[in-house]
């Protein structure tokens, strides 16, 4: 059986005495979208910090492609690549220059022919020219997915990357990240509140409630565990009787 | 990383404004003030040409420093700084590039501000002659270790310490003899004067146009002291880099 790409085993994380992650285990394979699900509070993005090496876990043991993303930071960091909500790149800087640094960044071969399909593939491609804060939210969020699938990584790490998307685009976007999976199997690892699009993009799901994982399966079996239509409603009967 | 630097510099007004505008504003009131010494007190050419060349060289120190810092500044105000810490940019990368930044930076302020005193007040450059390269290089060495301290601070306690960046270079102006010689401190203050290279800077720019010395204890005092400095200062923004990778506080960082 091929190693996983991502894998935690047993990771507990406290902070300040309270515990964000209890002895948490999951793994990724090739080509694989895992969910992460959970009300606020629950650990999946504390999970996301840890698997990027941004936070050291009190217990267990965290691979990224094999390697210890503490010890091996820099050979995991050329070879993945991460996407959030609530990151951006500089304002100042237009379309195509903050492209271009991160490409030299990631030492992408052939920076200029990258940059031009993947803009063109986000529906960027009339905007090279423009400055980043010109653009709108939806249309940052598209350029700092370009900026996250650069280097062709191995893996990709994404915080709520449809945050402030229209339907129209996210739907686009989901089918380049669809699209990314199919032709260079590239394993992500997922958070995100919009259950229908987690749904319709991602292979398995795990939910996690205070620090725990409280289940694991595809969307339809978790459905099934919680006797819910969807995966909303699992979501709001987690977060409303804290099921564990 | 440079390039991105100087291209963010240049596309931000406020920026270029630090390059220009707020060093000839200083120079100005220096200048007058030392045009009111020449005229009202009968101050000599050299003490006048020896407090516009420390102005000179406080802004040199002053720049350097906020290089450093701003360049890690400018990462968290346009909250892109984990998008550089999960790249393969390695950290001695980052720091060497805030400091050939820096370096930048400070050559076209100093070379702005001599312009301008050459122009406006008649400053001989040739009192100092090549003997402003090494003070410039001192001065230079201390404003980045000054600078990678504060953005190790702003590491550590984030946004709450946006105002070390400007006061950092303050709280040491009073000890450096920037504008008067180490012969006024009183005897118990000295020691802790000579604790700092710009002090020896200072003073050996005064011997230098003052008594037509030749300052090499000064300056390899400074020089000295810088790299030991430089030294403590990667270790310390090192260390609180790895401490706030560790405990989750560079990606509050962000927030």
């Amino acid at each position: 059986m091929p190693e996983p790409r991502v894998a935690l085993d047993g990771v507990e994380m406290s902070f300040d005495g309270v515990r964000a992650l209890d002895g948490f285990s999951f793994a990724a394979g090739a080509g694989e979208i895992v969910g992460l699900l959970g009300p606020n509070g629950a650990g999946k993005t504390t999970a996301l910090h840890i698997l990027l090496g941004f936070l050291k876990p009190t217990k267990g043991e965290v691979r990224v492609l094999g390697m210890s993303p503490f010890e091996r930071r820099y050979d995991v960091y050329a070879r993945v690549n991460f996407t959030s909500a609530y990151v951006q790149l500089p304002f100042n800087l237009t379309v195509e220059r903050n492209l271009r640094i991160f490409a030299e960044l990631y030492n992408v071969p052939e920076p200029e022919k990258k940059i031009s399909a993947l803009v063109e593939r986000l529906g960027l491609g009339a905007l090279r020219k423009a400055k980043t804060g010109a653009l709108s939210s939806g249309e940052q969020t598209r350029l700092n997915l370009a900026k996250s699938l650069l280097n062709d990584p191995e893996v990709i790490f994404l915080d709520e990357p449809t945050a402030s998307l229209d339907p129209d685009i996210a739907d686009r976007v989901r089918e380049l990240l669809k699209a990314e999976r199919k032709e260079r199997g590239v394993t992500m690892v997922y958070t995100s509140h919009n259950m229908a699009e987690v749904e319709a993009l991602c292979d398995r799901v795990i939910f996690l409630n205070k620090g725990r994982k409280i289940a694991e399966g595809t969307p339809a079996e978790i459905r099934a565990k919680f006797g819910q239509e969807t995966l909303e409603g699992v979501f709001l009967k987690v977060s409303r009787e804290g099921a564990e | 990383m440079v390039a991105r630097y100087v291209v963010l510099h240049f596309r931000s007004p406020a920026r270029v404004m630090d390059l220009f505008f707020w060093p000839l504003m200083e120079l100005l009131v220096w200048g007058f003030f030392t045009v009111y010494l020449q005229r009202s007190l009968g101050g000599t050419p050299t003490l006048l040409s020896s407090l516009l060349f420390a102005m000179v060289f406080w802004d040199i120190l002053y720049r350097a420093q906020q290089s450093v810092s701003l360049a890690f500044m400018e990462e968290m105000w346009t909250r892109n700084i984990l998008n550089l810490l999960i790249s393969p940019l390695r950290t001695w990368e980052w720091v060497a590039s805030a400091y050939l930044y820096g370096l930048l930076k400070t050559m076209i302020v100093a070379a702005f501000l001599m312009a301008a005193a050459v122009g406006l007040y008649a400053l001989d450059p040739g009192s100092l002659g090549l003997l402003f390269v090494p003070f410039f290089v001192n001065l230079l060495l201390m404003g980045w270790a000054l600078g990678l301290v504060t953005a190790g601070l702003l590491i550590r306690f984030g946004h709450a310490a946006e105002a070390i960046i400007w006061g950092v270079p303050f709280l040491i102006q009073p000890f450096s003899a920037v504008f008067y010689p180490l012969s006024v401190y009183p005897a118990w203050l000295k020691p802790l004067c000579l604790l700092l290279p710009s002090t020896l800077v200072m003073e050996g720019m005064r011997a230098a146009i003052l008594e037509n010395a030749m300052p090499w204890n000064q300056l390899g005092g400074a020089f000295a002291m810088n790299l030991i400095y430089l030294a403590l200062a990667s270790a310390l923004y090192g260390w609180l880099l790895e401490e706030g990778r560790a405990t989750g506080r560079v990606v509050r960082l962000t927030a």
